[in-house]
């Protein structure tokens, strides 16, 4: 069944979405991107960027895979010039990918002015070869990849969002799309359940290492993947919050364990681990629910199904977000972030199925080009930090086709 | 009645989500004083409970596992009777501890 109309890319991946992000390469350079990105007055220039002088593999790899993204046509980099960050080999790897890619270093472009309407020009010049290459070609669901992240969850979450989000996710995998669900330090205490859905003895083991060493992680830390609103909310405990967050997974076979970057290439379920193997060194694996989407993002996810329980407004550059919450006060209080009100199964007016199956046609009707609450609202947020994570660990249990 | 958000049933104030739990969630604001009929038994709320928090549906000893889910999530640190709300005042992590806003206050 075709859902939509993409983009075809170079390397046989489709997008939903034709983003031209403008790239700054530490935060020195944030604010002329930001000008170049407001100026250009275009709904699909989104900002994106790194803020640390000194090199990082980790954000490198990142900044690789979103500017290939299949949501992505096409990038403007923005580099102060004296930065450590290895501008040369980002842009060489979307030129690599077949995209129109073009630098502005600003020490070299006559400052903060003449910059930004480098940048401008840039853009409309990376926008017209766009156009030039756009290939359109139908979307199956089996092209699209569907990550999940929560955010502000409370006790609803567990019980209404999040199972909905599994029954979609269920619809979805068994559609033959890539589904990934993530954060290992929110399934603490749940290694059991998974390694039981593992697709073979070696993903359990994995399950079960990631977990490990997410726990260790967290208790270096000092605390747990918990905020206060979610004890507010209503959870007590981090296990607590785990077992509501991994019913997103749904219920289909898990395929395997991916770090960021790395992207399934067979369909079905992934749990993402984005805790660094490496012990604690730039502090929180994420320190906050954005460098979470960003990272599902890295690892191909064209729309993310966000859940949440005491209301989150948070949406993203490059790929949609779809926002789900279980809390029908929540969802009155805030209707007008909130794509979903799954509230509905606490209240007995839908069952879980209905919410599911609610969320599963939003999906295919965003691939398609319907706008989502925080698209509507102009929420790019975008987030990345030092951070280690090895894009080349451990991907396990990939089914070789 | 349907022990899962699955089924239509809207007049429970409570949701039981696995046989084996020691435990139920509010669907909605609970009052002290409010009698619960949880899968046939009666059980009144000892406290003011809210929207998506946990309620005993059976004594649980200091100690005793948590069960929610029909897994551990965590264990009591003090005696728990039916109608209780159960949260951090009662019960701890077995993994990790939990960051609340009076944490520093509390070290």
């Amino acid at each position: 069944m075709i859902i939509a109309n993409g983009y075809l890319r170079a390397d046989g991946r489709k997008g939903i979405r034709n983003v031209l992000p403008v790239v700054y390469l530490v935060e020195c350079a944030h604010h002329v991107a930001r000008l170049a990105v407001e100026r250009a007055q275009d709904e699909q220039v989104h900002l994106l960027g790194f803020p640390g002088c000194y090199p990082n593999e980790y954000a490198l790899g990142m900044l690789k895979s979103l500017t290939t993204h299949p949501n992505v046509g096409g990038a403007v980099l923005i580099s102060l010039g004296c930065e450590g960050f290895d501008r040369e080999g980002l842009a060489a790897a979307v030129a690599a990918s077949g995209r129109p890619v073009e630098t502005v270093v600003i020490q070299e472009a006559g400052g903060t002015r003449g910059s930004i309407d480098a940048a401008l020009a840039a853009i409309a010049r990376v926008r017209t070869v766009m156009k030039e290459q756009e290939h359109r070609a139908p979307v199956h669901i089996s092209d699209l990849t569907i990550g999940t992240v929560c955010g502000g969850s409370d006790g609803t979450s567990g019980i209404a969002a999040n199972p909905a989000v599994g029954r979609a996710f269920d619809r979805l995998v068994d559609a033959g799309a890539v589904c990934i669900f993530e954060e290992t330090g929110e399934m603490i205490g749940c290694e059991a359940p998974m390694g039981i859905r593992a697709v073979s003895p070696e993903v359990a083991a994995a399950i079960t290492t990631s977990i490990s060493n997410a726990e260790s992680y967290y208790r270096a830390m000092g605390f747990a993947s918990f905020s206060p609103g979610n004890a507010e909310g209503g959870l007590s405990t981090q296990e607590e919050k785990s077992a509501g967050a991994y019913v997103k997974s749904g219920s289909r076979p898990i395929n395997g364990v991916i770090r960021p970057t790395q992207q399934p290439d067979a369909p079905g379920l992934y749990l993402l681990d984005i805790v660094p193997e490496t012990p604690p060194k730039f502090g929180f694996p994420n320190i906050s629910d954005n460098a979470e989407i960003a990272e599902l993002m890295s690892c191909g996810a064209h729309i993310t199904l966000f859940t949440t329980g005491r209301g989150s407004v948070v949406g993203s550059a490059i790929s949609p977000v779809i926002k789900i919450t279980g809390n029908p006060l929540t969802y009155k209080r805030m209707e007008g972030d909130m794509d979903v009100n799954a509230g509905r199964a606490l209240e007995g007016t839908a069952s879980l199925d209905e919410v599911g199956e609610e969320i599963f046609r939003l999906t295919l009707e965003v691939a398609a080009g319907a706008v989502t609450k925080s698209e509507a609202l102009g929420h790019r947020e975008f987030i990345l930090t030092y951070k280690s994570a090895d894009a080349l660990g451990t991907l396990c249990g990939m089914p070789v086709r | 009645m349907g022990s899962g958000p699955q089924g239509r049933e809207t007049a429970a104030a409570v949701l039981v989500l696995n046989p084996e739990d020691n435990v139920v969630v509010c669907r909605r604001d609970v009052r002290a004083g409010e009698s619960l009929v949880i899968e046939g038994e009666a059980v009144v709320a000892r406290a003011d409970v809210a929207l998506g928090h946990k309620i005993a549906r059976r004594l649980i000893r200091s100690g005793e596992s948590v069960v929610k889910y029909g897994m551990s999530i965590g264990s009591s640190t003090a005696e728990i009777q039916p109608g209780d709300w159960v949260h951090l005042h009662n019960m701890k992590s077995d993994y990790i501890p939990t960051h609340t806003r009076d944490s520093r206050e509390r070290r």
